[in-house]
């Protein structure tokens, strides 16, 4: 098995400092990504401890996404630097951008962290039991009854009764569906949970239910980085806000700036109604 | 009519005494040509919507060949047309082959079904909602993982209603087998039509027994349906 750390990484970092410092869960440097010409990150940095909760916010365009689908490369980046548990996710740079240089590693990295879509990209062939079970079973390799029995731990933790375990995806609310891709993540047992605009997709009386679960998990000391429009709800549980415009971040600090922002842009942003 | 059914419905149901014969036959030609062609039919969808062009291309350009081409010539390129060329005879391998009328009637028949099954479920993959593909990348299904669990099982499920289509239409189309000598249901009928000059008769029991065979496979897709389309939920 080759490994994430590369030869004498953790020494590297001491020297280099900036940002890969140890200590932290996750960094990202300077991360860029464009489309063509169009940019749509033009540098932005982030620095995860383990328990920290970090809301991603700003306006449709602003290159929130991306950042997050970056981070496990479902995008691929132009440029920039990653670390994880202090380890350099070693990457080369071909055509199209950054990518993981080793195949293996890659895997690797998908399952520490785990994503929560906006559309919950449920597998819809299969059950919600077997959509949870599928990645530790076939990814992981838990073995079939132990990933049955976690799944339907995890289902109880997002509040779904047992019943929806045979289920198929299509039969349940956009709310109950999003709670077992939540379920889902969180069977994987990832380092960092991403999450994606959770709540977006959802009719504005199931936006509840689903934030009731992300809250629950951010307070039992979970790593999470969530791009999210429910701003009083970032207000709630995070220990540090990006704001971002344009593919930059425009303002950064604790959940204070919410209601303090400093630079106009986050001003505007909060007073249009996006509260 | 009566006499007529006493002499051949053994020869129309399975044997005419000395070897299969009439439904059997059929049955044996369709499920032989269905299997191979479904089989080969799912790593040639997955490269038929590879990124790579040197992959899809020759899927491509298969199934553009058997899709562009009628059957009954297929046949008569395997049965007849293949046996004619003197490097076939000389290689004792294909030379014993390509003597047998079975082994071309089914190397046609599933070369042609197979086309056609390709086609379908490479439309099927193409029908898999992108996020799903994306779920799978993001929890580290890669490879032939992503196409074990995730593509294939999906893509087989969607194309439940086309892939029947494709199975009946094949039903059909095993009744030109009987130019190759073999003694398929229409087989039979012809050699009861020129037996006994019944023609009303000989032809209308053998598209019975097709039209029978016909209900009982819609009805089996209709379970298969139930079984494993429900996913796609209550409004369908």
């Amino acid at each position: 098995m080759t490994s994430l750390i590369t030869p004498n990484s953790i020494e590297q970092n001491q020297h280099m400092g900036n940002g890969l410092e140890l200590g932290y869960k996750l960094t990202v440097e300077n991360l860029h990504k464009s489309y063509g010409d169009h940019q749509v990150l033009r540098g932005v940095s982030l620095k995860a401890h383990k328990g920290d909760v970090i809301s991603l916010i700003g306006a449709s365009g602003s290159g929130k996404s991306t950042f997050l689908r970056c981070i496990n490369f479902l995008e691929t980046p132009t440029d920039g630097a990653m670390t994880l548990d202090g380890q350099v996710i070693r990457m080369v740079k071909d055509r199209h951008g950054l990518r993981v240089a080793d195949a293996a590693d890659l895997q690797r990295l998908r399952t520490r962290l785990a994503m929560v879509f906006q559309h919950f990209n449920l597998w819809s062939h299969l059950s919600v039991l077997d959509n949870i079970t599928l990645a530790p079973q076939r990814v992981l390799g838990v073995k079939k009854a132990d990933a049955e029995q976690a799944a339907r731990q995890y289902l109880d933790k997002v509040g779904l009764p047992s019943r929806v375990a045979s289920q198929y995806p299509s039969f349940l609310s956009g709310g109950q569906q999003q709670r077992v891709a939540i379920a889902r993540a969180l069977a994987m047992e990832p380092e960092i949970l991403l999450f994606d605009e959770p709540t977006s997709a959802l009719d504005p009386e199931l936006v509840g239910e689903v934030l009731k679960v992300l809250q629950a998990l951010a307070e039992e000391g979970r790593t999470m980085l969530m791009v999210t429009h429910e701003m009083a709800f970032a207000k709630q549980v995070s220990s540090q806000i990006l704001f971002l415009h344009q593919g930059l971040v425009e303002e950064q600090g604790g959940a204070d700036i919410l209601t303090n922002p400093r630079s106009e842009r986050l001003q505007q942003f909060l007073s249009n109604g996006l509260k | 009519m009566i006499e007529l059914l006493q002499e051949y419905w053994k020869a129309f149901l399975y044997t005419d005494g000395t070897e299969m014969t009439g439904l059997a036959m059929t049955l044996w030609l369709l499920t032989a040509s269905i299997f191979i062609g479904f089989l080969g039919a799912i790593p040639l969808a997955i490269a038929r919507v590879s990124e790579r062009a040197y992959v899809r291309w020759p899927v491509q350009f298969y199934t553009y060949l058997f899709r562009g081409t009628p059957l009954y010539i297929q046949l008569l390129i395997c049965y007849t047309g293949i046996y004619s060329i003197a490097a076939v005879r000389s290689q004792p391998l294909l030379d014993e082959f390509f003597r047998d009328a079975m082994n071309c009637t089914i190397l046609a028949f599933a070369l042609n079904t197979c086309a056609y099954t390709t086609e379908i479920f490479a439309g099927a993959i193409r029908n898999i909602p992108y996020g799903e593909l994306e779920a799978a990348k993001a929890y580290g299904l890669n490879g032939w993982r992503l196409n074990a669990f995730v593509v294939v099982p999906s893509a087989l499920r969607r194309a439940l209603p086309y892939y029947s289509n494709e199975v009946i239409l094949m039903l059909h189309s095993t009744s030109v087998a009987f130019t190759a000598t073999i003694p398929d249901i229409l087989k039979v009928a012809r050699d009861a039509n020129s037996e006994t000059f019944l023609t009303f008769q000989s032809f209308g029991i053998g598209a019975l027994i097709y039209l029978v065979l016909s209900f009982a496979l819609v009805g089996l897709f209709r379970l298969a349906e139930r079984r494993w389309l429900s996913f796609l939920g209550p409004a369908h």
